[in-house]
């Protein structure tokens, strides 16, 4: 393989799977505190669009980036209430907040344009590409890695930064307890329900953020449909990665791949109908899921943490 | 904070909070609505009439005998029911069948190429068979559709949501390949959709535009009503979904029950995707995938996943579908108003239901000293 063609695909891998990764590192600490919320795509659509909005009408992709991760987190606080403090079944709620947050999203796409007419076809600001100096100049990845948008640059301290936190810190030791044994975690004086609320909220900013990147760097403007099920793979990573944030890099950057190897093959004038090129992220997510989940039987391990999906109540015995 | 919310169980399920909290749940998400739409700059009041105009039609509109908005809301009301008692019958298991969307593409996919292509190489065929032939691709094809994550869970433990949503896309994606591509109607003038069928595979209209396919939801409703009231199958559904662990100890074959129950599932999703190609559009195109498999979710789980319930909440939410439409045409308000609500109302509805089995307690908060107090005391 030449060596344009390799880093013009592990560009486009880094840059498609940093949504990706913002979510999935979302979902990962919301899962880890023992809260499964399924309303990743909901929560995603409505980072992108609104992320969108907020830049196209301040000019500022700043104000855009803080508007998604509030309504991040504003949508995944309905989650909270709702399977925390009222016990919800979390898989419904979630669900509900999917639906929910599609069409929101989709009704104000057409409203939030100029004028009160439809976003869809406008053109606002977007992050730029920044090439970092020195850093892009190594051989091979300097190139694809280092000359992104500001972003991706985020992501790369996330990851080291969440993984950190998770294993060697203390509020990563709690985080963990409140996922595994809450009634453990309440004997020891931690604040079961406050710190799932807190997860909960940090990971549904995570997740807008992620929409954000959709709509303000990786394909700048909003569509409807933008996500198109990047949520979905986002709970599908979380799996793979057996809920630990550094093996979530190697899913993001599998997917990635394969939205890149989609791309260059259309760029290059494939004969492979498009219709098939799309299949391809959804097909990949079901094998990938398939071998892992057969993977981790056959290791006879437990990826997820013992309380997930679980609501915790203190006067009900384990 | 002094004040704090407590949950306190009560002893029997109240009745009248069992009423007062699907009211209260639409009102609130109304309320909700009315709020974005205010922001929006739409007039509320005048939106709701619409939609309320829209789904029912006006006592004007009775008395002239002119029942179209009715039977429209009918016509969304179909692929609903048979949708939300494909995905009840697969929660009442613990199953999440969040694939019934693509199910339903499968099943009008099957019911679609029997409809285009059969007559042809098989002239000889009766007209009368082509119908049954067609409901019969349309199951099986929603069948398989729904049997293969069915297979990876009980077998390989595949989470299922994420393999039936991913499916969703996949058949989604197919039959647009096909319609934009190789079954294109060479003389539809480039519109992406297949040609027409032939009118004998056409399914019977009863009145407006409702046809044969309403028929089927109410027996499909009936069907899984005696499944799960009267037969043992019914009662290993029931008692799996209820408890998983005393399922297995009273030697319920689980795998075995959840492929069953996902070729039942699937398959009626199958056939409300053949009642909507040969009852509605009569070829494939554009409109199939509208995310009827998607409120179905929401009928299921309104009607406790109960059948009547089902097919009684698919019919509001139905209204509430064709009401989204009219404002878009008459209004021009975004027909997503009405996915907005459906959320809203599901929203409520989950934070409500809590108030049947427990007791909202408003509770003082004592400060801190007290509690060291009284605890080292």
């Amino acid at each position: 393989m030449d060596v344009a063609l390799f880093i013009s695909i592990l560009t486009i891998t880094i840059r498609a799977g940093t949504s990706l990764l913002y979510a999935t590192i979302g979902e990962i600490l919301t899962e880890r505190s023992g809260i499964l919320n399924l309303g990743v795509e909901g929560m995603m659509i409505m980072g992108a669009v609104s992320a969108f909005a907020a830049a196209f009408h301040t000019g500022s992709v700043w104000v855009g980036v803080i508007t998604a991760i509030t309504v991040g987190g504003m949508l995944a606080l309905i989650h909270a209430f709702l399977t925390i403090t009222l016990r919800a079944d979390q898989v419904v709620s979630g669900l509900a907040l999917t639906i929910f947050g599609s069409g929101l999203a989709s009704f104000l796409g057409q409203r939030l344009g100029p004028g009160g007419q439809p976003l869809v076809g406008q053109v606002g600001p977007r992050f730029e590409k920044i090439t970092l100096p020195l850093l892009s100049e190594i051989p091979l990845f300097g190139d694809a890695m280092f000359r992104q948008d500001i972003l991706v640059y985020g992501m790369y301290l996330l990851v080291p930064l969440t993984w950190f936190i998770l294993y060697k810190t203390r509020p990563g030791l709690h985080l963990r307890a409140v996922g595994e044994s809450p009634h453990t975690a309440d004997a020891m004086g931690l604040n079961v329900s406050g710190l799932r609320y807190f997860y909960t909220i940090l990971g549904g900013m995570l997740v807008g953020l992620g929409g954000a990147h959709l709509s303000l760097a990786y394909t700048p403007g909003w569509t409807e449909n933008l996500t198109s099920g990047r949520g979905w793979i986002a709970i599908a990573l979380v799996i793979f990665a057996t809920w630990d944030p550094a093996r979530a890099v190697v899913g993001a950057l599998l997917f990635g791949g394969v939205n890149a190897v989609q791309f260059r093959l259309q760029a290059a004038g494939t004969t492979i109908p498009a219709a098939f090129l799309n299949m391809l992220p959804y097909a990949f997510t079901i094998i990938v899921l398939v071998l892992i989940t057969w993977w981790e039987a056959f290791r006879k391990r437990v990826g997820a943490p013992a309380a997930l999906g679980i609501p915790y109540m203190r006067e009900e015995a384990v | 904070m002094p004040f704090a919310l407590r949950l306190e169980k009560r002893l029997e399920e109240s009745q009248l909070t069992a009423f007062l909290v699907p009211v209260g749940s639409l009102l609130l998400a109304l309320a909700f609505g009315a709020v974005l739409l205010q922001a929006v700059g739409a007039d509320p009041w005048r939106t709701y009439t619409a939609m309320l105009e829209g789904a029912f039609g006006t006592p004007a509109q009775w008395i002239e005998g002119d029942f179209y908005a009715l039977t429209e809301t009918l016509v969304k009301a179909t692929p609903l029911m048979l949708c939300g008692l494909a995905v009840s019958i697969a929660f009442r298991m613990l199953f999440w069948n969040i694939g019934a969307e693509g199910q339903l593409v499968m099943g009008g996919f099957a019911a679609g190429a029997v409809a285009l292509w059969l007559p042809d190489m098989a002239p000889w065929l009766p007209r009368w068979v082509f119908l049954p032939l067609m409901a019969l691709a349309g199951i099986a094809a929603g069948a398989a559709w729904g049997i293969l994550p069915g297979l990876l869970k009980a077998y390989v433990r595949v989470n299922e949501i994420i393999t039936t949503l991913m499916l969703n896309y996949i058949a989604i994606l197919w039959l647009q390949h096909l319609y934009y591509g190789p079954w294109k109607d060479p003389k539809g003038f480039g519109f992406p959709g297949t040609a027409q069928f032939a009118t004998f595979t056409w399914l019977p209209r009863l009145f407006g535009r409702v046809h044969l396919g309403l028929v089927f939801a109410i027996l499909a409703a009936i069907f899984i009503w005696l499944v799960l009231s009267r037969t043992r199958w019914g009662y290993e559904i029931r008692l799996i979904g209820e408890n998983p662990v005393a399922a297995r100890y009273a030697g319920i074959d689980i795998a075995r029950n959840i492929i069953l129950v996902m070729f039942l599932s699937g398959g009626l999703a199958g056939l409300a995707g053949m009642a909507e190609v040969a009852g509605i559009s009569h070829r494939l195109q554009h409109g199939l995938a509208v995310g009827y498999g998607f409120t179905a979710i929401i009928v299921a789980w309104l009607a406790r996943l109960n059948p009547w319930g089902v097919v009684v909440v698919a019919f509001l939410l139905a209204a509430l579908l064709v009401g989204g439409d009219q404002i878009q045409i008459t209004m021009g308000l975004p027909a997503a108003m009405a996915l907005v609500l459906q959320g809203a109302i599901l929203f409520c509805m989950l934070g409500g239901n809590i108030l049947t089995r427990y007791r909202l307690r408003i509770v003082r908060r004592l400060p801190a000293e007290v509690v060291q107090v009284a605890q080292e005391g």
